[in-house]
């Protein structure tokens, strides 16, 4: 029994900054709570693309050459492209590749990174030892060149390209669990769960990855706004969506050579991964203000 | 002295270490490639008897291990096999398109440390007024805006709008009659200054300002928030607030007994920002078609031209681990504490 006033002792070391904390942070930023708003409205008009855009077909690709390089006007605020598709549209539809699409490569890079961290960090040893020198492998890459060469050697398109960035992102969810892990293994309820005999995968599940959920969450957040930049960045180069197919990264390259004219074909989808972009990075600097993910590095 | 020793030894060995493993995945990466190498290396119409030729001399008959073993022993001999879109050696092409990259990079990283660090440090000494919100916006749009996006506003207004400054290239094309450069280093600004081609000088600067601006854009912002925060941290330590209580001034407190302890974590970014630079380098290239690797590693990309795509990844990886050590050295050389823990 003398092990009860320990545990009432224990101190609070991160518990208190759970989800709810983070969404009372935000909800008294104003800057944090307009870009959460923005990010809101542009994944659910990238999931209602279809219904929201004014011309679906020619968001989708469909050719339109009677109309071709109109400039902005109330009929088409965006102008039209090379090829005649109104470009709300095209900048619409292309929210699926260049926003909804990076989503779900942080989504996977944390499902692959996050439950080999928290092995590593729980077994320590030479279990720790290996998964943690893989990583450093991968992150001895900058991580865009990694994903341009990977997306290169798999072959061109939207689905490779999400390949290519979510094996070069996951080590860095690897290293950021294992060092909560390493935090929380020393805490009391770990230790009372190893005492009466839970066994170890039910511990990692139960008991440390739901604690690594909000730096999880932070870290997320400042990386999707990196991970739309490389998305983009693989769309400008050729190598993720190809054409017809709308992206905003691609469709900046598709006006390259009239920048100088017909600056609105590149400049509205620029403009549309710069505010994402920016949402994103706003919302990180606050959430890692109140919550350091870097210090379990 | 000999735990110093010690540590750059254990950096040292660890680097191999990591280098080797970057040639590992380097090499693997070219295996996975969907199509066969010898399709890729002669062409689509090529032979039955002619391919298997060709694997022979590839040495894709051999078991993976073996080729492996070929791949790194080719490498040590600064071999990275032949570029399949231009038939050269791939060293050859990266060596003589290195100089127009590297003046770039290295122009960009000085424009970005010398606008980052005052930035940073004028962001901390009015935190929260008027100058610390306006550093703040500038670094958040610098590292939200891409590289290709920004390259293309700049041209439409310092180009199109203005007529300032070209709008690509490294040299205007009518020089090389009237002025042409003398070829000491293959850095342009340095050729011209040893030369004293002043003509060509104004030239070469005019036509590496917006790019070496573009590429130092998100290096800027990611200096100037560092520096920023560290200034922050140790404007707070007793030792400032001891010279305060001397009386000495504010401007000297803050660049020469501040600054000085906020370069360490600072130097820390530069040396990684150097490392994503070098991936931005390709895509300000294409902006501003500077005749540097940034085509040439695109067409590569997009042709699965493997042996250039893997001699650029390699070499990408080898310069981030070297410029990672070179970093943490310095480190431990300016605060020995770094050593020793």
């Amino acid at each position: 029994m003398a092990a009860i006033p320990a545990l009432i002792a224990e101190p609070e070391v991160q518990s208190t900054r759970t989800f709810r904390h983070i969404v009372s942070v935000i909800g008294r930023d104003p800057l944090s709570l307009a870009s959460t708003i923005v990010i809101i409205l542009f994944i659910m008009m990238a999931v209602f693309a279809s219904l929201v855009a004014p011309s679906p077909e020619e968001g989708a690709g469909k050719t339109n050459v009677s109309q071709r390089m109109l400039g902005p006007s109330s009929q088409h605020p965006f102008g039209t492209d090379r090829l005649g598709r109104d470009m709300v549209s095209r900048v619409i539809m292309g929210s699926r590749s260049a926003l909804i699409v990076p989503i779900a490569v942080v989504l996977f890079a944390i499902l692959i990174g996050a439950p080999l961290g928290a092995i590593a960090g729980y077994k320590g040893g030479w279990v720790d030892e290996v998964i943690m020198r893989i990583t450093d492998l991968f992150l001895a890459f900058p991580s865009l060149l990694l994903a341009m060469a990977i997306t290169a050697s798999l072959g061109r398109g939207l689905q490779n390209a999400a390949i290519a960035l979510v094996i070069s992102w996951w080590p860095w969810y690897t290293r950021l669990v294992r060092g909560v892990t390493i935090s929380l293994r020393e805490r009391y309820f770990i230790e009372a769960a190893q005492a009466t005999g839970v066994r170890d995968s039910i511990i990692i599940l139960r008991h440390i990855l739901p604690n690594t959920i909000s730096p999880i969450l932070v870290q997320a957040t400042v990386d999707l706004g990196t991970v739309i930049l490389a998305m983009g960045s693989l769309g400008f180069l050729g190598l993720g969506t190809q054409p017809p197919s709308p992206d905003w990264g691609l469709m900046v390259s598709e006006g390259r050579d009239f920048i100088l004219n017909q600056w609105w074909i590149s400049v509205f989808p620029g403009v549309a991964i710069f505010i994402v972009v920016l949402a994103f990075n706003l919302l990180g600097d606050t959430l890692r203000d109140i919550f350091d993910p870097r210090q379990y590095r | 002295m000999l735990r110093k020793l010690e540590y750059v030894l254990r950096r040292l060995l660890t680097s191999i270490f990591v280098l080797f493993g970057v040639s590992v995945i380097t090499f693997l990466l070219a295996r996975v490639v969907p199509s066969d190498p010898a399709i890729l290396y002669i062409g689509p119409k090529a032979r039955a008897d002619e391919i298997a030729r060709v694997r022979t001399q590839l040495g894709l008959d051999k078991p993976l291990p073996v080729q492996y073993v070929y791949y790194m022993r080719d490498l040590l001999h600064g071999d990275l096999g032949i570029s399949i879109g231009t038939k050269r050696p791939v060293l050859q092409e990266i060596l003589d398109r290195a100089p127009a990259t590297l003046e770039l990079l290295f122009s960009g990283m000085l424009l970005a440390v010398l606008i980052g660090i005052p930035l940073g440090v004028l962001s901390a000494r009015w935190q929260g007024k008027l100058p610390d919100v306006g550093v703040r916006t500038v670094s958040i749009i610098g590292v939200s805006i891409p590289a290709f996006f920004l390259g293309m506003l700049l041209q439409i207004i310092f180009f199109r709008n203005l007529h300032w400054l070209p709008l690509a290239g490294r040299v205007s094309n009518d020089l090389r009659f009237t002025h042409p450069i003398v070829t000491v280093t293959h850095f342009f600004i340095i050729d011209t200054l040893l030369t004293r081609n002043w003509v060509a000088f104004k030239d070469v600067v005019s036509h590496l300002l917006l790019p070496a601006l573009t590429l130092a854009a998100y290096p800027i912002g990611l200096i100037a928030r560092m520096t920023r925060a560290a200034m922050l941290e140790i404007m707070e330590q007793d030792y400032i607030r001891t010279a305060r209580a001397y009386g000495i001034r504010e401007v000297v407190i803050t660049y020469l007994y501040a600054l000085k302890n906020a370069i360490s974590p600072t130097l820390t970014v530069i040396g990684l920002t150097i490392a994503f630079a070098l991936t931005g380098t390709f895509f300000v290239e294409l902006i501003y078609t500077w005749p540097g690797l940034g085509e040439f590693t695109v067409r590569a990309l997009l042709n699965i031209d493997y042996p250039t795509i893997m001699g650029i990844t390699l070499l990408g990886a080898s310069a981030y681990v070297v410029i990672n050590l070179v970093v943490d050295l310095l480190q431990a050389w300016i605060d020995p504490r770094i050593s020793l823990k």
